[in-house]
């Protein structure tokens, strides 16, 4: 997993309160036996008509937008499906960064495991962030070890992530090789109890 | 201070306890399918790493599979996906109930019916209804791929301690009111995101009440809820439900196991950090109207008008629902056509699902211009449905019956609702697009399905009962 520290980018306001995953990545895309190649498909029937053109209005395929690797949406993101090929498919597309006011539980897991800083802000500050990036660009840095979101203009948002999430995300480390440190504790477990 | 179920068999479960992590929790079962494993065995693969308890795994194939007898794996990638399935299964040594294998069906339904479900185990898969398995008191809770990786590996997952809700059911559920319409009301009334954080343990006379595989329906949707997982305490009627399971120990060691499992139910004097509250009389048959399972209304009931909404985001909401689903706010529910029907889903496919449909569909017809499909939950389900007569019962009416699988729920395969159809649906998700690009969807119980496709349109399934009573 990649370490993730620091990142400088146009926000992309997508001003909507309980997007599923089911919206993230259609289950249609869900065939590959891959971890890679979803960003392609992400927001599918939100950012492509039938035939495959773009759908001009929706806020991924805006101009000011295209590159952005920050995410901003409202209530309960990546509600439903326990799909990682969710953040997956965000991940593959480029977006580093979500900004909500909540997530799911699975989801939100999910994003750690894959170098996706998921941040928690409040409702006001959220409907800010929408409202100035909406109508013309907005570039923000969000800095994971200083718990910050600074604009250009110098207005600051702090955040803040549970200590262990913060060190995984930090150092990009390897969560499998952690627990397995751990090993002699798991057979001690499953020798009195399994 | 007393506990609850679920702190009981959380603490049970911690392998290791540091200041500032997550507990690091044992798991007991590790449910798996082809769609969210391939890319945890792969990674296992590269990392020479092997399945620490493959006597703790168990897989099957479901939410890829062909419906049709003897229908070929139509699109390349969905067979790819279950041959390599089979393909680690063999060389990570993890028993699989594959297609053509007896105990084959959908990964929630097989689970009890094979008692590989037991009350106070931990129970993980890559799938986000695994809180199904919470019904017989087990605490079990959907994964992304990374964390089957990492039960896979190390048979443990780092999980910050849930906090705990109690969802109280008073009263009782009123005649021709199921399951399902329990748990679709508990989420309207209280919202999509009510249980984010937290586990659900379902407690009143109504939860008491049901039978083993009504409450499975209750806690299948606790997802739908946003919580993490929901259970009830186990009791006589989970005990009744395992005893001579398959994978369940018999005779005195049974026993000895339900005296165990008498301990795990919450104490009368444990407190829960959130309490939420359900009149069961109140409730009526339920559907959804909208794009998320908390937009939803009894049948009685008139659709929300977005002028009605609380404030501008409510409002919004509603009229992007109103706008994909096709209808107006202020219509009635029994005004609204439909052209499909599925019954199937790790929600409603068990035998008794089945039996209800059944029941309404005794001696009537499928309306005109309704496509009407069932999906049996296991291979186990199809065959005893069979036995009891039911597919013949299905069959004349005009419903397919099908084999098992997820199906027309998430349509991954090519049982898919087209745009702009709408279908009366026993599954748990009415996103856009779940069961096929444009297609609508409206939840129902099992006999509110059947009485729409009778009918053609939404109706009070009581209806068809009281006619019954009068003859």
């Amino acid at each position: 997993m990649n370490p993730i520290k620091e990142v400088t980018s146009v926000l992309t306001p997508l001003g909507r309160s309980n997007v599923d995953t089911d919206q993230i990545i259609p289950k249609q895309f869900l065939k590959r036996i891959e971890r890679t190649g979803f960003g392609k498909y992400l927001f599918y029937h939100w950012r492509f008509n039938d035939d495959g053109s773009e759908k001009a209005d929706f806020v991924l395929n805006k101009p000011a937008f295209k590159g952005s690797e920050i995410l901003v949406a409202r209530d309960n993101f990546g509600c439903g499906s326990s799909r990682e090929h969710a953040p997956w498919a965000l991940g593959d597309y480029g977006f580093r960064v979500i900004i909500a006011m909540s997530f799911a539980d699975i989801f939100y897991n999910n994003c750690l495991k894959n170098g996706i800083l998921a941040i928690k802000l409040e409702e006001a500050e959220i409907e800010e962030l929408l409202a100035a990036g909406k109508d013309k660009p907005l570039e923000v840095t969000v800095s994971l070890e200083k718990e910050t979101i600074e604009t250009a203009e110098g207005k600051v948002y702090s955040f803040a992530v549970d200590p262990y999430r913060r060190q995984m995300l930090l150092n990009g480390w390897d969560e499998i090789a952690l627990t397995l440190q751990l090993e002699d504790k798991i057979t001690e477990y499953e020798q009195a109890n399994v | 201070m007393g506990k609850t179920i679920i702190e009981k068999i959380w603490e049970k479960h911690v392998v290791h306890r540091e200041e500032g992590k997550p507990d690091l929790l044992y798991i007991d079962l590790h449910l798996v399918h082809e769609v969210t494993s391939p890319q945890a065995f792969e990674g296992l693969r590269l990392n020479g790493r092997k399945v620490r308890r493959p006597d703790l795994t168990f897989a099957t194939m479901d939410h890829n599979v062909p419906t049709r007898l003897n229908e070929a794996v139509v699109d390349p990638i969905s067979e790819k996906q279950m041959s390599t399935l089979e393909k680690n299964c063999l060389e990570f040594e993890v028993p699989l109930a594959g297609m053509g294998h007896p105990d084959q069906g959908i990964v929630h339904v097989i689970g009890p019916e094979l008692g590989l479900t037991q009350p106070g185990k931990t129970i993980v898969c890559g799938d986000s209804h695994t809180s199904t398995h919470g019904a017989l008191g087990a605490l079990a809770f959907g994964i992304g791929t990374s964390e089957v990786e990492h039960v896979l590996s190390t048979q443990t997952l780092w999980q910050s301690k849930p906090k705990t809700m109690q969802v109280q059911v008073n009263g009782e559920l009123g005649h021709g009111v199921t399951a399902k319409d329990l748990i679709l009301a508990i989420i309207a009334k209280y919202g999509i995101n009510v249980g984010t954080g937290h586990v659900m343990e379902y407690t009143g006379e109504a939860i008491r009440n049901l039978s083993m595989e009504e409450r499975m329906t209750v806690c299948n949707m606790s997802i739908e809820a946003g919580a993490r997982a929901g259970l009830i305490s186990p009791d006589e009627t989970t005990f009744d439900y395992l005893r001579g399971r398959e994978h369940v120990p018999s005779g005195e060691a049974y026993d000895q196991l339900v005296e165990e499992w008498k301990q795990l139910a919450t104490d009368p004097d444990a407190v829960y950090d959130t309490v939420i509250k359900i009149e069961a009389s109140e409730i009526e048959p339920f559907v959804t109207w909208g794009t998320n399972p908390a937009m939803g209304i009894g049948i009685g009931a008139t659709i929300p008008r977005p002028e009605d909404a609380a404030n501008e985001s409510e409002k919004a909401e509603i009229e992007q629902a109103l706008d994909y689903m096709g209808l107006n706010g202020g219509m009635s529910m029994t005004d609204v056509d439909i052209q499909y029907v599925f019954i199937g889903s790790c929600t409603n496919s068990r035998i008794e699902d089945l039996r209800s449909a059944a029941a309404v569909l005794k001696g009537r017809k499928v309306s005109a211009g309704v496509n009407a499909i069932v999906v049996p939950g296991s291979r186990t389900v199809k065959a005893q449905a069979e036995q009891e007569g039911l597919d013949q019962i299905f069959l004349e009416a005009g419903f397919e019956w099908r084999e098992t699988g997820c199906s027309m729920c998430l349509a991954m395969n090519s049982d898919q609702v087209p745009a702009g159809k709408r279908c009366a649906s026993t599954s748990n998700r009415n996103f856009e697009g779940r069961q096929g690009n444009g297609s609508r969807t409206h939840l129902v119980s099992p006999a509110m399905a059947a009485a729409a496709a009778v009918e053609g349109r939404f109706v009070d399934v009581r209806s068809f009962m009281k006619e019954e009573v009068h003859a």
